[in-house]
């Protein structure tokens, strides 16, 4: 069969969407590594490495193009988006063993880029949270929370030398206060001003972390405004959140975080816009886009707020993953011409 | 005229395509000359071939038919120039399935004398009613000018359903080609008239002209050529492919979509191209059939591209020389536009009556099938579909072969204008899947018809069979038991033979006797008509022999 190709020239390729995203992340890494430290991008360049040859490992063996997949990036978006989700403070093999599997299970097992059914970083992470608690609920400190900035070599020994010297800084989320403190009897204003926790909190969630969050937000609303990710996923997540909390916080502000603290704690922005947005293993129809992004939202929220960890997007997000080929299912948009229109 | 404009309604999808038109709109249509050799196909539109009515070797002369329609669904040819027929055979056309089709060779003579007017044009189409508009429509051998091909009389029947609104698509949204804009800047006149022509036949309420707003100059000829009492509403709309699409079109016109598998005509709603619209003014009222078109010769591989009023049967190679393009340059010549256009394989094809734009690309701009990466599922093409399908899920299921579930999402609704295509991130042809996905059902769907004939033929001969042999079994019982009673009957075969024949007398006897059965049991009103109209026939009767 001849084969018909447009003679109209495109930029779009797969590349360079992934190129797009990772700008994307350029802000709110930057407010990290400014605000945390510099493990982060230790971490990024660990996963990087590790995504990079359990790829082309696994190419080889699949007798696949190793060049010309690895540099569709998307092994490495996954290997910086799960350095960005797991604490920059855990040790090496954290994010070594949780990017293998991201790649491996979560990714080239189902047959690569367009076949997995799960989001790799998210089933990665997952992983890492059952397997290693310990390690990946220990999350760093603002810096200017520390009596001490971190050097350089504070970051490679954590990281390298069996976490020397994490006490001095790590810290507490505010998530995790909060939930700590409310399983302890303490409301949350009480815990807002508390001695020990009161300084964690900045003017729009934890201090540090709120300004990560703006970055990541920043980055987002450049991949919406260039039209590279749908926009129903973040808007219809985001919106959950923000009228659960709001509803459940005008209730009982005293049980419940008020939505801002949702909005950009935790990892609500990252997910929104580069978690949850992954094409590959979303729903794929608008109005379907719409209902997976506020179940990702209500079911972020509700863990968050009554389940036993202080986060709950990756679990979300791999829920609504099962939930996509049915959500597809019964969202198809009505064709041109079928019924009344 | 209307001159406040009518709201005019968002199709989904489409997309902004780079132009290319002004390449070829800056000099006016040019007359193309006549080439030694018009290849003529007996098919340049849809439904059953045209008849050859001439043999090899006859003079013709211009305008003179050379094929006649076979069946309703049908379009006649005529020789485009005068010449000699030098040979009727199969010749490569432009057409996708690039396969051969019988042609009619007309040597030409250079004289390009035309027929004595065999074609009656009539200045006041008024006085014709819509049969004789669509007989002599047919009989010129128009077609759908816009690529389709369809013959045009059929368009303009309206016994069948009522037809409300008459459309006239002058959007020509495809990149490079610009026949049709040319057409209505230079000859807005006949195309208004045509259009006149088509409403006189449709008996259409309304009336209107879809054009794309890039298309300054176009539309105000059309205005300039319309008058106040025509009432025709001339409809811009935004630039944006696939803006002309017959069904895209009448929707942002109307709002109405025509029913999925079904006709625009199913809504009351019949669409015709402007190029369609000056041909059937030439026919009516000049008399004159299809025998040029206008084309777009145009694209990087031609050093001046122009628009050229060509004789049918012209080969594209002629026109390619005139226009000096070198043929060591050119990577690939499409038939049509950049988007829907089909690769043309022999470049001695001849210009058909459907084709409007010939694209010589340069070899350096050709743009090869890239090698496709996976799907991710973006739904770029989502987004851009015109007819609001899924590509992603037809593509899935396309290369998974499920030609039930590709069905249920719609496949046959696809419009094959290749938006999905040009988005993809994974460059997968994606369009070329889908085509594959119908031409297999198709082919699917005639070998399940034929092999359920065979079925049914088979099942019918064993029936047939079983009767057979169940016939003669009893037939020979009848016969034995014939024989078996024979001796105890009467003692006389003669006689019992006569007797029989006897009665068989009788009965047809009687039966001829009874009366027609409106005349049993009468009324005595209608019995006492019925002796009035008897009188009155023998008075007739009388008068008649004595007169």
């Amino acid at each position: 069969m001849i084969i018909n190709t447009p003679q109209v020239s495109s930029s779009a390729s797969v590349s360079r969407l992934m190129l797009h995203v990772g700008y994307a992340l350029v802000p709110g890494t930057l407010a990290y590594v400014w605000l945390f430290g510099v493990s982060v991008l230790i971490q990024i360049l660990l996963a990087c490495l590790t995504a990079v040859v359990t790829e082309a490992i696994v190419l080889v063996l699949r007798k696949r193009p190793v060049i010309k997949t690895l540099t569709d990036g998307s092994a490495l978006l996954t290997a910086v988006l799960l350095a960005l989700a797991i604490p920059s403070i855990a040790p090496w093999w954290v994010i070594v063993l949780g990017t293998f599997f991201a790649i491996l299970f979560g990714k080239q097992i189902y047959g690569g880029i367009g076949y997995n059914p799960f989001n790799p970083a998210m089933l990665g992470y997952v992983m890492l949270l059952i397997s290693f608690p310990l390690e990946m609920t220990r999350w760093p400190a603002a810096i200017s929370l520390l009596e001490q900035v971190p050097t350089f070599q504070t970051s490679i020994d954590v990281i390298f030398n069996s976490g020397l010297g994490i006490d001095t800084i790590s810290g507490a989320t505010p998530l995790d206060s909060i939930k700590t403190q409310l399983r302890a009897g303490i409301d949350i204003p009480t815990t807002l001003i508390s001695p020990q926790f009161g300084n964690l909190f900045g003017s729009l969630a934890g201090v540090g972390w709120e300004m990560v969050s703006l970055g990541f937000l920043l980055g987002g609303l450049y991949l919406l405004l260039t039209r590279r990710i749908a926009w129903q996923i973040p808007v219809a997540m985001l919106g959950a959140i923000a009228v659960l909390s709001s509803l459940f916080y005008l209730i009982d502000s005293n049980q419940y975080a008020s939505p801002l603290l949702h909005l950009f704690g935790g990892a609500t922005m990252l997910g929104a816009f580069f978690i949850a947005t992954d094409p590959v293993s979303a729903a794929t129809t608008p109005r379907g886009r719409i209902y997976y992004g506020i179940g990702i939202g209500v079911i972020c929220y509700v863990i968050r707020t009554w389940g036993n960890y202080p986060e709950g997007l990756a679990f979300a997000v791999l829920l609504m993953n099962m939930a996509a080929p049915t959500i597809d299912h019964y969202t198809r948009p009505r064709v041109f011409g079928q019924g009344n229109g | 005229m209307n001159h406040s404009e009518p709201k005019v309604f968002d199709f989904h999808g489409g997309l902004h395509l780079e132009e290319h038109k002004s390449i070829s709109t800056s000099r006016p249509i040019e007359v193309a000359p006549i080439p030694p050799a018009l290849v003529l196909p007996l098919v340049q539109h849809i439904g059953n071939p045209a008849k050859p009515c001439v043999k090899v070797g006859d003079k013709v002369l211009k305008n003179q038919c050379i094929a006649n329609i076979s069946g309703h669904i049908s379009a006649a040819i005529h020789a485009s120039s005068s010449g000699t027929v030098i040979a009727i055979e199969p010749r490569s056309i432009p057409h996708p399935s690039n396969l051969d089709v019988t042609c009619i060779v007309i040597e030409t003579d250079g004289r390009d004398i035309a027929i004595e007017n065999k074609l009656i044009g009539n200045e006041n189409f008024q006085s014709l009613t819509s049969n004789e508009i669509q007989q002599r429509i047919q009989g010129a051998g128009i077609v759908g000018l816009g690529g389709a091909g369809f013959p045009s009389h059929i368009k303009l029947n309206a016994e069948e359903h009522p037809v409300d609104t008459l459309i006239l698509n002058a959007a020509e949204c495809e990149p490079y080609i610009s026949c049709d804009d040319m057409l209505m800047r230079e000859h807005a006149d006949k195309i208004i008239n045509g259009l006149r022509i088509m409403r006189h036949a449709l008996n259409a309420k309304d009336c209107l002209i879809g054009i794309e707003d890039n298309k300054i100059e176009a539309y105000a000829a059309l205005q300039s050529a319309m008058r106040d009492s025509d009432n025709i509403q001339l409809v811009r709309v935004p630039t944006r492919y696939p803006a002309g699409g017959e069904r895209q079109l009448i929707y942002s016109l109307t709002g109405k979509q025509p029913p999925s598998q079904g006709r625009p005509l199913d809504i009351g709603i019949v669409c015709h191209n402007v190029g369609t619209a000056a041909a059937i003014d030439d026919a009516i009222t000049r008399g004159i059939p299809l025998t040029s078109r206008i084309v777009t010769i145009t694209g990087s591989g031609i050093p001046q591209p122009r628009n050229m009023q060509v004789r049918l049967g012209t080969p594209i190679q002629f026109l390619l020389n005139h226009c000096h393009s070198l043929e060591e340059n050119i990577g690939t010549i499409l038939i049509g536009g950049p988007m829907m256009g089909f690769k043309l394989e022999d470049s001695r094809s001849p210009i058909t009556k459907t084709c409007n734009c010939v694209l010589a690309i340069h070899q350096r701009d050709v743009i090869k099938p890239a090698t496709p990466l996976p799907c991710i599922r973006c739904g770029e093409c989502t987004d851009v579909c015109p007819v609001n399908l899924l590509p992603q899920q037809l593509y899935w299921h396309a290369r998974a072969q499920e030609f039930d579930a590709i069905q249920d999402y719609s496949l046959f609704d696809c419009i094959e204008c290749g938006c999905c295509d040009v988005v993809c991130p994974s460059r997968i042809p994606l369009v070329q899947y889908f085509r594959f996905a119908k031409t297999t059902i198709w082919q699917q769907e005639r070998d399940k018809e034929k092999s359920d004939k065979a079925r049914i033929r088979h099942e019918l001969r064993l029936k047939r069979l079983e009767r057979e042999k169940r016939e003669k079994r009893e037939r020979h019982n009848r016969k034995k038991a014939a024989l078996k009673k024979k001796p105890d009957q009467d003692d006389d075969p003669k006689k019992a033979a006569i007797l029989a024949a006897m009665k068989r007398v009788q009965e047809k006897k009687s039966a001829s006797d009874t009366n027609p059965a409106n005349t049993d049991n009468l009324s005595a009103e209608q019995q006492a008509k019925i002796d009035e109209a008897d009188a009155r026939r023998k008075q007739q009767n009388k008068d008649t022999t004595s007169s």
